[in-house]
């Protein structure tokens, strides 16, 4: 695969938006992840985040621009870096977050461009509770919901999913995030910052595919006390 | 019992303490004031021993080594909170610290390669001409 692929002869490819994927040890899957978004984007940055696997050369590889912390910080943190690099990029109208374990569909996302584009909405936010496509499991369920509760309490807003990592931003609302959470709880906090920009927002159904490997990585019961504690002691 | 009333009083106050946000100065005034505070008590109770049992008579606590415990309880709290929002803050300029450098790195890298590619002669080489 080569990174030199500017691809603008192929009309499908979309160059004014920046796919935003933080990294940490995805070894197996980031390859499959990146080459899938570089087919229909121009700009995907990775913000590999001290990974030991040799995550990011693959991804380097696989055709992103690569963004490297020389220690791990969070996926918060890592989140903050490729916004703040992307927004410095000339020509990019919308950013997108994308978690780099491969449980966002692409289709999702174009989905979801397709809406802020046509209504002018500002933020788009990802939700995998709208419909019933999305499989989770009892537990999983638990945390999500207390996430949505707590997001829903401290910001006002009324979403039906917090903590899933596929959102659209326009840069105007973009420039607003600055998060400080480096661990899980960022996933509140860029809620909480983009809704005290009151720029128009909505919800779109997407659907987060559970696999074997990223069940194996997913949050745990105990890691909602973590995104809890991390909220209330700043 | 006054000594319920002012450990529990204590206790939630550091636990505010925690929850508040930060203010720099104003906290580091306080500790060290906590800790002229605490150098003081020592003096006093190496000077006069039964000064720490006549304290703990007032507050209701049967010996003063029970009270010299609970004091204790309450200093390692206090410690705690401190040590915790110390690490906080010290994490967050590590952050920025290192989000400063990958930004600096990837704009020397994109300026690298902008260079490269405006360049026609380098473009196949890779190597940029120098004039």
């Amino acid at each position: 695969m080569s990174t030199a692929a500017p691809s603008h002869q192929d009309g499908s490819t979309i160059d004014d938006v920046c796919i935003v994927v933080p990294l940490y040890n995805e070894a197996p899957v980031i390859g499959g992840v990146i080459s899938q978004l570089r087919e229909r984007f121009c700009h995907v940055v990775c913000v590999d985040d001290g990974s030991t696997d040799g995550s990011a050369a693959i991804a380097e590889s696989a055709g992103a621009r690569v963004l490297r912390h020389p220690v791990n910080l969070g996926q918060g943190a890592a989140l903050q870096t490729g916004i703040s690099y992307a927004l410095g990029r000339p020509g990019i109208a919308y950013l997108v977050t994308f978690d780099a374990d491969g449980q966002h569909r692409i289709e999702d996302v174009i989905g979801m461009l397709e809406m802020a584009r046509e209504k002018d909405l500002a933020i788009v936010f990802g939700s995998r509770f709208l419909d019933n496509r999305t499989k989770a499991g009892w537990a999983k369920r638990i945390v999500l919901k207390t996430a949505v509760w707590v997001t829903n309490k401290t910001t006002g807003l009324r979403l039906s999913d917090a903590h899933n990592g596929l959102r659209v931003i326009r840069t105007d609302a973009a420039k607003h995030v600055n998060l400080v959470q480096d661990r899980m709880a960022h996933a509140t906090e860029i809620v909480l910052q983009l809704a005290r920009t009151r720029l128009p927002w909505a919800e779109y159904p997407v659907e987060v595919l559970y696999t074997d490997y990223s069940r194996g990585k997913g949050q745990s019961l105990l890691n909602s006390v973590n995104i809890l504690v991390d909220l209330l002691i700043r | 019992m006054w000594i319920k009333i002012i450990l529990v009083v204590v206790i939630v106050i550091i636990g505010l303490l925690l929850v508040r946000p930060p203010s720099g100065d104003r906290h580091l005034a306080l500790r060290r004031l906590f800790m002229v505070f605490l150098v003081a008590v020592a003096i006093i109770s190496v000077l006069i021993p039964q000064w720490l049992t006549w304290l703990a008579h007032l507050v209701g606590v049967g010996r003063g080594t029970d009270f010299l415990l609970y004091a204790l309880v309450i200093a390692f709290l206090v410690f705690v909170s401190t040590a915790y929002r110390r690490n906080a803050l010290l994490d967050r300029k590590i952050t920025q610290l290192a989000r400063a450098a990958t930004l600096a790195e990837a704009r020397a890298q994109d300026a690298e390669r902008r260079a490269v590619s405006v360049d026609p002669v380098a473009d196949d080489t890779g190597v940029s001409k120098d004039s």
